[in-house]
């Protein structure tokens, strides 16, 4: 299988990819990882007459930390969010994701900034940004402007960004040190997508939860910020009843497709599960 | 002459430099197998799932069926080809392989070999578990992966200088 033809445009500043994004319109596409584009350009499912190489462009390599915010520049891979000390110290519960994705040798090419950017719901970074409240950093000819995570998705591979825009960083308030995370993830076989996933960060004091946030992966045309499971476990001590409770409207957000990985009905009963799963260990991990 | 851009490339194959003009669309595995005639790397499915392709680009292990050559400009690629001793003889992976019995029809060797080389120069001790995730990129559909884990296992204890058990169950 070898893709169609096009032009390859390997820039090596992000002004510079910029332009030829702006200047192509719809035909142009960024190459980020390659590993969700290349597979789609191989199918026919995508066909760019422009591919712009992100990888030439330094720029868009690192993690660093400012004032309460982790910045994770868009061409960092996925091995590389694995192997940093910075977030297994402030952010563990992306290591524990990112070894959940794909395996060994997609995870070393692949990166942050193609997996929430492309808009594929199977992808899990982009529940697990809802769930920090990260917010996206996308540039563009007039500049660069901050979207949040949970507004950025709006269907199947239908995002905020415009065709003119790279999704250049992430940006991640960092959350209180001793705060509980899971991330939960049922699937078929390593590689696979989830049938259902849930992502879980919780802060506890004296036995009661003072803050959690949740978001679902792949049981729904986007990832879900579950607002109203998560207001609905603060202030409670995770006690079955208000678990129950809390499970029941995460299900109730979900709208999943029946397919190889099972009926609709099993993928949101599953969803509910992972997110159980996920409370369980976060509040387990959380100190206070 | 075509009027398709032909893009120039520089790669150190193994140890050799190498120059060509390739197509924006050859991929690398292509560019391997039939440009440089390296065709110890395999087709398998082509969709970046089995990892019989699998190579090393920069001390990363890639499935070179999903990357473009023209993104593996300037790297520095080793193959299976390039994995032997110096003097010819069998690195300590493919002796592994070899007295482990980690193969039958062989086909998915090159890339598993080639993992095998790249994880256990960033996990020189790894655990049996470690090895499991660590070639969970590569299928293999004879095995059962119990030898191709021992023959890992061998070589790592040959390369650490520890015990080597003998022979495959």
């Amino acid at each position: 299988m070898i893709p169609g033809e096009f032009t390859y445009h390997r820039p090596s500043t992000v002004a510079e990819a910029v332009a030829i994004l702006a200047s192509h319109g719809d035909e142009a596409r960024p190459l980020s990882g390659g590993h969700s584009l290349i597979p789609m350009m191989k199918l026919r499912m995508a066909a760019p007459e422009h591919l712009v190489d992100l990888g030439g462009i330094a720029d868009l390599k690192g993690i660093s930390e400012d004032a309460g915010t982790i910045t994770i520049r868009a061409m960092t891979t996925q091995h590389e969010l694995i192997e940093s000390d910075l977030l297994s110290e402030k952010l563990p519960i992306i290591r524990e994701t990112s070894l959940l994705i794909a395996d060994p040798q997609i995870r070393y090419l692949g990166t942050l900034g193609g997996n929430v950017a492309n808009g594929d719901p199977g992808n899990d970074m982009p529940g697990l940004m809802q769930c920090l409240n990260a917010s996206y950093v996308l540039t563009g000819p007039d500049g660069a402007r901050d979207v949040a995570a949970r507004d950025f998705y709006e269907a199947a591979y239908f995002t905020a960004l415009a065709p003119e825009e790279i999704l250049t960083a992430v940006k991640i308030p960092v959350p209180p040190a001793g705060h509980g995370y899971a991330y939960e993830k049922l699937k078929r076989k390593v590689g696979d997508y989830a049938t259902a996933a849930a992502a879980v960060v919780l802060t506890m004091n004296g036995g009661t939860v003072s803050s959690c946030s949740i978001a679902l992966t792949n049981v729904a045309d986007t990832p879900l910020f579950a607002a109203q499971a998560s207001d609905i476990l603060t202030g409670s001590t995770l006690d079955a009843n208000t678990v129950r409770q809390a499970v029941a409207a995460a299900e109730a957000i979900t709208e999943p497709a029946s397919d190889g990985r099972g009926p609709a009905e099993y993928r949101t009963k599953m969803a509910g599960v992972m997110m159980q799963r996920a409370l369980a260990r976060a509040a387990e991990r959380a100190s206070g | 002459m075509s009027d398709i851009e032909q893009i120039p490339v520089t790669m150190t194959v193994n140890g050799k430099k190498v120059q060509r003009f390739v197509d924006a669309r050859t991929l690398l595995i292509h560019f391997l197998r039939e440009d440089l005639n390296i065709t110890g790397p395999h087709i398998g499915c082509e969709t970046s799932h089995c990892g019989a392709c699998t190579v090393e680009m920069n001390g990363m292990s890639v499935k070179s069926c999903t990357v473009f050559a023209a993104q593996a400009n300037g790297a520095e690629l080793t193959t299976i080809e390039g994995l032997a001793n110096p003097d010819g003889t069998l690195s300590a992976l493919q002796e592994g392989f070899r007295q482990m019995h980690g193969l039958q029809c062989g086909f998915c060797t090159p890339g598993m070999i080639t993992r095998a080389h790249t994880l256990l120069k960033e996990n020189p001790n790894p655990t049996e578990d470690e090895i499991r995730m660590g070639i969970s990129g590569n299928l293999c559909r004879c095995t059962g992966y119990q030898n191709i884990v021992k023959a890992i296992q061998y070589a790592a204890a040959k390369l650490n200088g520890t015990d080597i058990q003998e022979a495959a169950e």
